[in-house]
């Protein structure tokens, strides 16, 4: 049997395919690439080939620009390509639009990068496939007991609820640009919230891009009309820095709500002065990262990045051979 | 028990009054009876348990979980209620959520045992939120930032009556005050309010504006008072039940056992609590040493001995006296006064004057003794009733000039609320000199900004354009002998202090100007305040 280690090993810009010759999702510009999904930390400029799903690819262009790398190679869901012996499969990760796990297979060994991925439902996104492997490489983001993340439409219900008793209050959800922001709007287009729902000017380009991958958005417009009392009892949609920022004093004494799985913790919401957490979170919770390794029962256990301690401490209890490969430069997007 | 835990949540992250109330009226008018009473009485504070112990509940969690895990947790979330609520590893079965008079019903009843099974159960059942709330209610203190009094405005608001109303009657109900809730929505008569030793709304005074009212007021109407500085009590003695009572009505009769033992009559007293000594009264400071004690022993009650200076009387002997005028009222109050053998009870007396620049000159020279603690004059006009709440015209507080110094800008934070997105809570420092003459800051005090839109955006601007460090919300503010921002700040009197390293402390700061002119190095000495101090302590 090979040792996992001559597939995939860390570096200091990423995990390295030395058969194969790539990085998956590295911090620094290299010659071949796989990015997972479109997050500003996985998917970096100035790789010489990006090899992505359509939709990670067409995010990476309208973030960086047509020429964001020295060529790219599409691969939809399902495909594969091989190169010296080693193939490489995007699978559904179920984290935002075009996010994906990457199955490397060499020898008879497959070991599968999750990326960033959750186990809920997700209206903007196809759901996370679970493949059977002798490596599952996971993240660990909200990898504590204490991230347990409620169902979306109570947090919502719970939006719309403080619109209903605050009319005269504008609401402003802070979501990060790429996924959280467009799946809190669809989930508010299913909860029966018609109206027109405002938006930051960071949002709109990739609002757009989600409209033309058939992700419908239903009526939105820039947050930028003049009369204050215009916005009591709106929603608006804006990334998270805004918030507390000189840019939320144009509407009136506004409800600050933020969409993050860090909602959980109360203290955390305290420090940010949110006043109406949401926790709604685009990761895996606790209990979504153990039944996924419960469920895959892989060989071996790798954590990228997050909270490894806890999750380590659950596999060595649940007999499961794990390691923390504690990669640098990934941080989690709500952390801005 | 849902729509109580979702309460608690919301309410434990608003800042803003408002909100506030709006969650709590919304609650009271929506949730069932008798929920909604064992609601009231959770928040203010006339719902306690002993069933459940802290121990007892990480003990349970620990059976459940890998202990090490539950400890990591612990330390990430640092609250146990909190950390408990989160990880709780909820067994699956027929669990139906309670509501929240079963859970209290069940605490008030079972034995600790047989309580034990049933929060296993509850937790269970519960969602995150409802198990923070559960155990939050059954560990007591809610701390959530709601006063029984902001509980009791809510309340009245859904009802539409005057918190005052409910503030009369509340001592005469129970929980879960079916017969509150009932009076509120129209279904049946006000209750009863006439049980022995209850509470008595008490009437406050308007804030004189200098330049308007005097020129309108004759002093001939007015008698003048001076505004002690303790705290408004109500003392209450009727039938054999004795009460002190703060202004809002919490009974504090446990923590003023002297006091208590001294109502040695038949009737209702308004007055100020104070620390006396031997006919004179003493510092604020002192009094403080008796406030917010769950328990009082002999060695506190002998050195810090309390009692109540006089100033109204609203009943005597099952006369209520309230409807009369002042006049009148204070002849009884110096009849009743002198007639009781105690030195725990004494009079405030009337202050002559025959012009306004007269009683002015009173308040600025106050004579030796205790005028010096004073906080200023109360004007009370002789044909004033003794109404509830604070009405417009009868009486007024005519405050003695407020301290000032200036002092320099050191850090600045996010304000709540409203005020989220500016820089707009500043602690502010005064000058020490090291021996070898270089000059430092001390903090001082801290105090939020109370101007104009305008004059607070540009104090924003400047925090932001001078920020040398940040931690967390606050930002650390460039300030040397050479640049910084000048305030001028007023308070109302000084105290030693061992928390602050300053070793004073400011009795309410607040900025009254900003002093862009004036250079930071000008900005006054620890020493001034040193001497303030001094000043007011040899008085
Ligand atoms: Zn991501
Ligand atoms: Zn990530």
């Amino acid at each position: 049997m090979i040792r996992p280690e001559s597939l995939l090993c860390p570096k200091p810009e990423g995990l390295y395919c030395a058969p194969g010759d790539f990085f998956v999702d590295p911090v620094s510009p290299v010659a071949r690439a796989v990015i997972t999904h479109g997050h500003a930390d996985h998917a970096r400029a100035g790789h010489g080939v990006v090899i992505a799903t359509p939709e990670t690819l067409a995010i990476m262009a309208e973030r960086y620009g047509a020429d964001f790398a020295g060529s790219v190679q599409p691969l939809a869901y399902g495909e594969s390509v091989s190169r010296d012996g080693v193939q490489v499969t995007l699978v559904p990760a179920g984290h935002v639009l075009g996010s994906a796990q990457a199955v490397v297979a060499w020898k008879g060994l497959t070991m599968v990068v999750s990326g960033d991925y959750k186990r809920r439902r997700d209206p903007t996104c196809p759901p996370f496939e679970p493949v059977p492997c002798d490596v599952f490489i996971s993240e660990a983001t909200f990898g504590s007991p204490v991230f347990r993340h409620p169902d979306d439409g109570h947090e919502i219900a719970k939006l719309l609820r403080s619109v209903e008793q605050f009319p005269d209050r504008a609401h402003m959800v802070g979501a990060y640009a790429l996924g959280k922001a467009q799946r809190i709007i669809r989930l508010l287009r299913e909860a029966g919230w018609e109206r027109t729902i405002y938006v930051h000017g960071a949002l709109e380009r990739l609002n757009h891009l989600y409209e033309r991958h058939g992700i419908a958005l239903g009526p939105l417009a820039p947050a930028t009309s003049t009369a204050k009392q215009d916005f009591a009892g709106q929603i608006i949609i804006a990334p998270p820095g805004a918030l507390a920022d000189r840019w939320s004093r144009r509407f009136p004494d506004p409800v600050s709500a933020f969409a993050s799985g860090w909602m959980q913790v109360r203290a955390r919401a305290r420090q940010r002065g949110v006043e109406l957490p949401l926790v709604i979170s685009d990761h895996a919770d606790w209990d979504e990262l153990t039944a996924t390794i419960d469920e895959l029962r892989p060989g071996e256990l790798w954590i990228t990045h997050g909270r490894e301690e806890a999750l380590m401490r659950w596999a060595q209890l649940h007999d499961i051979k794990a390691r923390a490969l504690a990669l640098v430069g990934y941080e989690d997007e709500t952390e801005d | 028990m849902r729509a109580f835990a979702e309460l608690l949540d919301r309410l434990s992250l608003t800042a803003s009054r408002n909100a506030k109330l709006v969650l709590l009226r919304d609650h009271f008018a929506n949730a069932p009876d008798p929920d909604r009473g064992w609601a009231l009485a959770a928040l203010t504070g006339d719902l306690t348990f002993d069933a459940a112990k802290p121990a007892f509940i990480r003990k349970a969690v620990e059976a459940r979980m890998d202990p090490v895990l539950f400890g990591w947790s612990y330390d990430y979330v640092g609250d146990l209620a909190e950390t408990v609520a989160l990880v709780w590893p909820a067994r699956p079965g027929a669990n139906r959520e309670p509501e929240l008079s079963e859970v209290v019903d069940a605490l008030r009843g079972a034995s600790r045992a047989e309580v034990q099974r049933l929060i296993e159960g509850w937790l269970d059942a519960l969602d995150a939120t409802g198990r923070w709330a559960l155990l939050k209610l059954m560990t007591g203190g809610l701390r959530i930032g709601v006063s029984a009094r902001l509980a009791k405005t809510a309340v009245a608001a859904m009802g539409q009556v005057e918190v005052a109303e409910v503030e009369e009657v509340w001592h005469a109900l129970s929980p879960p005050y079916d017969d509150l809730f009932a009076w509120l929505e129209g279904r049946s008569e006000r209750p009863t309010a006439d049980a022995p030793g209850r509470f008595r709304p008490v009437m406050l005074a308007q804030a004189i504006d200098e330049a308007i009212d005097f020129g309108k007021l004759d002093p001939d109407d007015y008698a003048a008072e001076w505004k002690w500085d303790g705290i408004r009590v109500q003392a209450v003695s009727e039938g054999g039940v004795r009460r002190l009572y703060t202004r809002t009505g919490d009974d504090i009769s446990r923590t003023f056992p002297d006091v208590i033992a001294a109502l040695d009559f038949e009737g209702a007293l308004d007055g100020e609590l104070l620390v006396l000594r031997e006919g004179g009264m003493a510092s604020f400071a002192d009094l403080q040493q008796r406030l917010n004690r769950k328990s009082v022993n002999d060695k506190m009650l002998a050195d810090f001995p309390a009692g109540v200076r006089a100033y109204d009387l609203l009943s005597d002997g099952g006369e209520d006296l309230r409807a009369l005028p002042f006049a009148q009222r204070r002849a009884r109050l110096e009849a009743f006064v002198g007639a009781l053998n105690t030195s725990r009870i004494d009079l405030s007396p009337v202050q002559t004057f025959a012009t306004w620049e007269e009683l002015a000159e009173l308040r600025r020279q106050p004579p030796p003794g205790d005028p010096t603690l004073a906080e200023g004059l109360m004007l009370k006009r002789w044909d004033s009733v003794y109404e509830a709440g604070r009405p417009k015209g009868p009486w007024f507080k005519w405050k003695r000039d407020p301290f000032l110094i200036d002092a320099v800008l050191m850090y600045a934070q996010r304000g709540h609320g409203k005020r989220s997105s500016f820089y707009s809570d500043y602690t502010f420092g005064v000058w020490t000199e090291a021996v070898d003459g270089s000059r430092t800051l001390t903090p001082v005090g801290k105090a939020y900004f109370g101007f104009t839109d305008e004059e607070l955006k540009e104090i924003d601007k400047y925090v932001r354009d001078h920020t040398v460090d940040r931690y967390g919300p606050v930002r650390a503010v460039r300030a040397d002998v050479r640049h910084g921002l000048v305030f001028e700040v007023a308070f109302e009197g000084l105290q030693r202090s061992t928390r602050h390293k300053s070793g004073v402390a400011m009795r309410f700061p607040r900025i009254s100007r900003i002093r862009w002119d004036k250079p930071s190095g000008e900005a006054d000495e620890l020493a001034t305040l040193e001497r303030m101090l001094e000043q007011m302590e040899g008085r």
